[in-house]
């Protein structure tokens, strides 16, 4: 059995005081216990950005990459050792700003990774700028005037893109979303669980009573996650009432299935001096 | 097995059209039946970026010793077009041949040269004849070749049935035009051609590779097993030729939505425990420095080739070029130990990309095999690899089911050589902690000055042991006379017309080697200053701008070339260019 104190580290934690992310890492750690799994067996892929130092928290394998980078790095380590339960770590910066091309296609490929973004709708380690995520009038020192864009909708981006798993969870509801991600890593497939994270320093926005006043639980309002249409529906809602919870979950073969080399086990662990000069045949 | 040909001992044919006349295609099945015929091959393609239309041609050269390169003229010109006559005319060796359809319209004035001889054939004519397709005239003018130089066309059809396996219909059109184009030329035109390929009664069991061909071969020989790339010329055949064979060569093969993801999944991989490879051009390897150096800062073996073209920028798209050099050893942001391979040929490519990936994993750098247009995409006659030579050796990698350290697993841990072993993730017992950021021994993040300072130097250690490995793999290597009164100096692709550049400088009496540096990174320096003694004038011979490997020697060993040949228009060097310019340094 897999403990709490099992996953702590020796690093002195250097997040604010009241950060979401505390809530956030406090729930993987339980769904890793309450899912049994060996701390050996999962890795831990993070980007660049305070959510990034998440790595240096939990006592799993880590693999800390560059900005926007976490997923086609994940999907590899799935693919180099299908026994791994691999994470992929994010922020909304990694995540939907340098990063958001990968998006679309991890979920096209539909790989057996969760993907958790830590969307605090701004920029936190680079001190406070406009994030992808920002609503529209933002004001931070990159958008004085208040920012220009309106944000993105990543649930709707992944849903668009044939994610096969799109969720929401809240940080400051550490029960539920201990659940959300319990549910995600044991999907098979792409799992996204964009989790709504306050950022204490410099989002005087989105904090705690924001969301507080706003969240509500799909499953508690009978919202069928199979139900693309409404899924749909469901992501385009933000302003007196937030979802979280699954709102969309379907069916498809994962990535890993069009490998016929992975049907022979984990490829980091197969045998890799095979004679394979007949295919110098071709070339005489 | 004989041969006759107009310069040397050596025929050299052209086939010329447009972009979709299937020209590489021909060439190349036309060279492959040579060297079942006996003979030895070079094959070079040159095509602008275009699908239809454009011109396009194929160079094939055929001798009865090893040929490097394309020659500097054509002996018999294939045209399919009457551009092909018109561009390529002042090519053609005096007493060769120009094959073209009898239904081009050659007026007075197009070819202004009476020391060529002119072949029209019914192409298009005997083509319909079997109701075949616009495209099979290609296939008709092999027939003409091979009948204008007596070799045996029953070779060619046996390349056909081996290429169009399957397809009767095919072959057997193909085989009735073969038939038709080479009774036309024996009854026209046979005895007025001089040059001859008869062939010898053994095949002796070469092949004929690319240099990507040779590349894929050596990583999967290597045991590279996971192979991500984004398409991009030169090097896309490469993802081609992995894709259609992941199944038998035990590999997962993706592409990727770019360049970045790409090395960033070789990294995972690299990571997990699994020999990963990507390949590019000059601008994916742009987009890709950043994580270069994730893997050299994390310690995870990496091997990336760049088939080089020329930039800036898109540049020339599907040309050749040398001057990514400098650009490859100062990729990526801060100092690292890497690994640059230059190979000059197809062997070349297949036993360095085997030993970059033993290097990668030894030393846990990433490995950059750097090659060219003119290198990956040409073919050469070679005896079959010798797979059984390719030795994997993991360096540190410990492939165990639990960790059974006294201490807890530190996957940066600080050692003599500055290679600390790795485990798979996933090993009972233990964490494998890669982390971008500085880090302390465990892969914990840290900002402290000693403990940074530390493992920079853990690192750099690793260099210090690269450097020794590097000297004793050969890494310059020198071809041709001892007491040479000239030197040639140069690298990657250009190995090939330097080598027939020696052959036509022996035939003139001139005593003349060249010194090919294989590793750019770590430099060889103790090597190169022993293949710089004495030899006589030395010559830089490079395809780009500003002499990048002269001022790599210039750094390294303190040497200036008082003679350079530089070319950057996008073409590789006719053997020719080299000795010009030997002669001219002679004089």
């Amino acid at each position: 059995m897999t403990t709490i104190q099992d996953l702590a580290t020796p690093v002195v934690n250097t997040w604010c005081p009241g950060c979401g992310n505390f809530g956030l890492l406090m729930a993987m750690k339980r769904a890793i216990i309450q899912l049994d799994l060996e701390r050996e067996r999962v890795v831990a892929v993070s980007g660049i950005g305070c959510h990034g130092k998440i790595t240096d928290y939990i006592k799993v394998n880590a693999l800390h990459v560059i900005h926007g980078r976490v997923l086609p790095a994940a999907t590899a380590v799935k693919l180099a050792n299908q026994d791994l339960t691999v994470l992929g770590f994010a922020g909304d910066g990694d995540a939907y700003n340098i990063g958001i091309g990968h998006l679309s296609h991890a979920a096209r490929r539909n790989i057996n990774i969760t993907y958790v973004v830590h969307n605090n709708l701004v920029y936190g380690l680079t001190t406070g700028q406009t994030s992808p995520t920002s609503k529209k009038g933002y004001v931070s020192k990159t958008t004085p005037r208040g920012a220009f864009e309106p944000g993105i909708n990543p649930l709707a981006h992944a849903l668009a893109s044939d994610a096969t798993f799109v969720s929401r969870g809240y940080a400051g509801d550490m029960h539920h979303l201990t659940g959300l991600f319990k549910k995600a890593m044991t999907h098979e497939g792409l799992a996204l669980v964009d989790v709504l994270q306050p950022c204490v320093t410099w989002n005087r926005v989105n904090t705690y009573d924001f969301y507080k006043e706003r969240v509500y639980k799909l499953e508690e309002e009978g919202h069928d996650p199979h139900d693309l249409e409404e899924a749909y529906r469901r992501a385009a809602e933000w302003g007196e009432k937030i979802p979280i919870g699954v709102l969309y979950e379907t069916e498809r073969p994962t990535y890993m299935h069009n490998f016929p080399v992975l049907g022979k086990g984990p490829l980091a662990r197969q045998k890799i001096d095979a004679d394979k000069s007949s295919l110098l045949k071709e070339f005489q | 097995m004989r041969i006759a040909g107009l310069v040397d001992n050596t025929v050299s044919f052209m086939i010329g059209g447009e972009a979709g006349q299937g020209l590489t295609r021909s060439g190349s099945l036309l060279g492959m039946a040579f060297m079942r015929g006996g003979f030895h091959v070079f094959g070079a393609n040159d095509y602008p970026s275009v699908i239809r239309g454009g011109h396009n041609f194929y160079v094939l050269r055929a001798s009865d010793e090893e040929v490097h390169s394309q020659g500097d003229t054509v002996d018999l010109l294939l045209a399919l077009n009457k551009e092909t006559v018109v561009l390529h005319l002042g090519e053609v060796t005096t007493g060769g041949g120009i094959v073209y359809d009898e239904k081009t319209e050659l007026k007075e004035g197009d070819v202004e040269r009476d020391d060529v001889e002119l072949f029209p054939f019914p192409l298009t004519a005997i083509v319909e004849e079997v109701g075949g397709t616009d495209i099979m005239r290609n296939t008709v003018a092999l027939g003409a070749a091979v009948g204008l130089v007596g070799f045996d066309k029953e070779i060619l059809k046996g390349m056909i049935y081996d290429a169009f396996a399957g397809r009767e219909r095919i072959i057997e059109m193909n085989n009735r035009v073969i038939d038709l184009g080479y009774e036309y030329a024996m009854q026209r035109y046979h005895e007025t051609f001089p040059c001859r390929l008869e062939p010898s009664s053994e095949n002796p069991g070469r092949i004929m590779p690319t240099g990507n061909d040779a590349v894929a071969l050596g990583a999967i020989h290597a045991g590279c097993r996971f192979y991500a790339a984004y398409p991009m010329t030169p090097a896309s055949p490469i993802l081609h030729y992995l894709a259609a064979k992941d199944a038998e060569a035990d590999m997962v093969v993706i592409q990727t939505e770019s360049e970045i993801a790409a090395i960033n999944m070789v990294v995972g991989a690299g990571y997990a425990g699994v020999r990963a490879m990507t390949a590019t051009s000059g601008g994916g390897f742009c987009l890709m420095t950043e994580a270069l150096g994730l893997a050299a800062m994390i310690e995870t073996p990496i091997v990336l080739m760049v088939g080089q073209r020329p930039g800036p920028s898109t540049g020339l798209a599907t040309y050749t070029s040398q001057g990514d050099l400098l650009f490859a050893i100062h990729a990526s942001q801060g100092e690292f130990p890497s690994v640059i391979v230059a190979p000059g040929d197809v062997e070349e490519c297949f036993q360095l990309t085997a030993e970059a990936f033993n290097l990668a994993e030894r030393f846990q750098v990433p490995s950059i095999i750097l090659t060219d247009k003119y290198l990956v995409e040409s073919h050469k006659s070679v005896d079959p690899f010798d797979t059984n030579e390719v030795d994997i050796d993991r360096g540190e990698l410990h492939v165990v089911g639990g960790w059974t350290g006294t201490e807890e697993y530190k996957r940066y841990k600080f050692t003599d050589s500055g290679v600390s072993p790795r485990i798979l993730p996933g090993t009972k017992g233990a964490m494998v902690m890669a982390n971008s950021n500085e880090h302390t021994e465990y892969g914990y993040t840290t900002s402290e000055p000693d403990e940074t300072a530390a493992m920079v130097d853990k690192r750099f250690r690793k260099l210090d042991a690269l450097r020794i490995e590097i000297e004793s793999l050969n890494p310059v290597k020198t071809y041709g006379d001892r007491d040479a009164e000239v030197t040639l100096v140069g690298w990657g692709s250009t190995k090939g017309p330097a080598l027939e550049a020696l052959k036509m400088l022996r035939r003139d009496g001139v005593k003349a080697r060249f010194v090919q540096v294989v590793y750019m990174e770590p430099f060889p320096t103790e090597a190169l200053g022993e293949a710089l003694k004495g030899g006589g004038k030395h010559i830089l011979v490079e395809a780009n701008r500003t002499a990048q490997l002269g001022r790599l020697i210039k750094l390294n060993n303190g040497f200036s070339f008082e003679h350079v040949l530089l070319k950057y228009d996008g073409r590789p060097f006719n053997p020719g260019d080299i000795r010009a310019r030997v002669m001219e340094a002679l004089i």
